[in-house]
C-alpha cells in the first residue's frame, strides 16, 4: 500500500494473488501465498472488476449500474473491502499521474 | 471407483508435494524423516502429473512443491506446468542455493505463482553454519534478487531456534531489503531431525517471549508492507497448535516415494496404514485410507479433549507430539496446559534450552549418494 485510495486510483491484485472459481466447493476463491479466502458474492462482484485497468471510480460506477444501488454506499463498501485486502498484502493500487 | 464425496469429510485445500529428499543443505531441524528416501525410490514425472490432476479434481487449490530441495528434480518445470495447467496455485519451497536465473525464468513461464525461500540466518555466518553449506547465504541473496527481477512474489521462511532467535528483527529487515512481501517466523517444530536435535535447538522461555514481542511490534509497524506470519513454539504455550488445522481436514502430504500422509511426521506413528499413490487414487486415499480416518473429527479424542470447548479450535493438537511425549498418539497433546504431562513437557524444554549440544546435521545414512 503506497498511499491513500482515491477515486482515480487503479487497484490490482498483488503479484501472486488470483481469483478463481472453486468447482469442488462452489463459489469463488481468492488465492495468495498460504492464503485461501472465500469471498462472499458481493466481494466476488467487486473482485471481478479489479483488473488493474479500472479505477475505483469506474468500479463503483459499474457496480451501481449493475445492481441499481446508491453509489455513495457502494463506494464506502468497496473502499473498506479493498483497504482490508491491501492491509493483508493481497492488493495494491497506483495513481495515473495524468489524472 | 469410490464416491467422490464422503458425507462429513471436506475436500482438501492444499497438498504438500515432497518431490525429493535430496538437498544441498543439512539443516538440523529438517522436517523430513530421519530415514531419508533415496532418488531411486522417487516417483516419476508421469505419476506426479497424475497425482496433480487427481488433486485438482479432488478440490486441492494450492500446492507446495517442496522437498528436500525440489529444484533437484530435473523435471520440475514440467511438474509446475502441469499443476498450473490444471488450475492449481503453485508455491515453490526452495533453499535457493542452486537455481539459476534462467531456470527460474522457465519456472515462471511454466506458471509458477509464488516462491518461498528459506533463510537459516540473517547473516552469512549464521546461515552457512546452520545450513552446513559454505556460501549459502550469498547464493540465497542472489536468488532472491532473481525472484524480484522476474516480478515473482517472494516469502522468506526463517526457522527459529536458539542460534538465531536473537535475529528476528534482522530477518524482518532482510525480508524488506530483498523485496519479500511476506515472512514466516516459524519456530522449530520438534519432530524428525529437530526432535533429534532438540537439546541443541531449544530456546529459553524468555527468548521466546522476547521474539514474540518483536514480531508483534513489527507486525503493527509494517501493516500493508510486509505480512508477518508466525508459527509459535508450543512447548511454552498454553494451548496446543491446531496441527494441520485438524487431521485429514484441509491438507495432505505426498512423500517422494508416493506415500500419502496427513502430516509430515505421521509415519512416526506406529500401526497406521498409509496408502500410496501408486496403488490408489488420491480421492480414495483422502476419503478412505485408514491413516486419514484414524484421527479425523472428534470421535477419536480422549474425554479431556472431547469435552473441551476448544475441541474444534485445536483439534486435539498434534498426534505426533502426543506420541513423542506421551507415548500414545491418541492422548491429549502435552502442549495443552490441561494435559497431565504438560509440566513434564515444560521441564524437558527448559532442561534442553540449557543443554550444550552440537548439531546432528541432516544427512543420508551411509553411504551418502552425492547428487544435485
Amino acid at each position: 500500500m503506497t498511499s491513500d485510495l482515491h477515486a482515480g486510483s487503479t487497484p490490482r491484485l498483488a503479484p501472486g494473488v488470483r481469483l478463481r472459481e472453486d468447482a469442488a466447493r462452489g463459489g469463488w476463491v481468492l488465492l495468495g501465498p498460504e492464503r485461501v479466502l472465500q469471498p462472499d458474492p458481493i466481494a466476488v462482484e467487486i473482485l471481478k472488476r479489479v483488473d488493474g485497468q479500472r479505477t475505483l471510480e469506474a468500479i463503483v460506477e459499474g457496480l451501481a449500474q449493475d445492481f441499481t444501488a446508491d453509489p455513495a454506499q457502494i463506494e464506502k463498501d468497496v473502499r473498506l473491502f479493498l483497504t482490508g485486502l491491501a492491509e493483508k498484502g493481497l492488493l495494491d493500487w497506483h495513481h495515473d499521474p495524468s489524472r | 471407483m469410490t464416491p467422490l464425496v464422503s458425507s462429513n469429510t471436506p475436500a482438501p485445500l492444499g497438498l504438500l508435494a515432497e518431490l525429493t529428499h535430496r538437498c544441498p543443505l543439512q539443516c538440523p531441524y529438517c522436517s523430513n524423516p530421519v530415514d531419508l528416501i533415496r532418488r531411486s525410490q522417487e516417483l516419476d514425472t508421469q505419476t506426479w502429473c497424475r497425482v496433480f490432476s487427481e488433486a485438482a479434481d479432488l478440490g486441492v487449490l494450492q500446492m507446495h512443491l517442496s522437498g528436500g530441495e525440489p529444484t533437484a528434480r530435473k523435471d520440475l518445470e514440467e511438474l509446475v506446468r502441469h499443476a498450473s495447467g490444471v488450475g492449481i496455485y503453485t508455491n515453490l519451497i526452495t533453499a535457493g542455493v542452486n537455481v539459476s536465473g534462467e531456470r527460474l525464468e522457465v519456472l515462471a513461464a511454466a506458471g509458477l505463482d509464488h516462491v518461498q525461500l528459506s533463510m537459516q540466518g540473517a547473516d552469512p555466518v549464521t546461515t552457512d553454519k546452520i545450513s552446513g553449506m559454505a556460501g549459502a547465504h550469498l547464493r540465497k541473496r542472489n536468488f532472491a534478487g532473481e525472484v524480484h527481477r522476474l516480478g515473482l512474489p517472494l516469502t522468506l521462511n526463517a526457522v527459529i531456534h536458539r542460534a538465531n532467535i536473537h535475529q528476528i528483527a534482522d530477518f524482518i529487515d532482510l525480508a524488506l531489503e530483498l523485496g519479500a512481501k511476506r515472512i514466516e517466523i516459524a519456530h522449530a517444530q520438534y519432530y524428525a531431525w529437530a526432535l533429534k536435535n532438540r537439546a541443541a535447538l531449544m530456546p529459553r522461555r524468555e527468548q521466546v517471549l522476547e521474539a514474540q514481542r518483536v514480531v508483534e511490534e513489527a507486525r503493527a509497524q509494517l501493516k500493508g508492507r510486509l505480512v508477518i506470519d508466525s508459527v509459535v513454539p508450543d512447548y511454552y504455550a498454553r494451548y496446543p497448535k491446531p496441527c494441520m488445522n485438524g487431521w485429514g481436514r484441509q491438507s495432505l502430504n505426498v512423500t517422494p516415494s508416493g506415500q500419502v500422509l496427513p502430516c509430515h511426521a505421521a509415519e512416526t506413528i506406529p500401526g497406521l496404514e498409509f496408502w500410496n499413490v501408486q496403488d490408489h487414487g488420491l480421492s480414495d486415499i483422502w476419503y478412505h485410507s485408514p491413516a486419514f480416518n484414524a484421527f479425523r473429527g472428534t470421535d477419536w479424542m480422549p474425554e479431556l479433549c472431547r469435552s473441551c470447548e476448544r475441541r474444534e479450535i485445536d483439534w486435539g493438537g498434534c498426534r505426533c507430539q502426543a506420541l513423542a511425549i506421551a507415548g500414545d498418539a491418541s492422548a491429549t497433546d502435552p502442549a495443552c496446559h490441561k494435559s497431565p504431562l504438560h509440566q513434564q513437557l515444560l521441564d524437558m524444554a527448559e532442561a534442553d534450552s540449557e543443554a550444550e549440544e552440537s548439531y546432528v546435521y541432516r544427512r543420508y545414512r551411509n553411504p551418502a549418494p552425492v547428487e544435485s
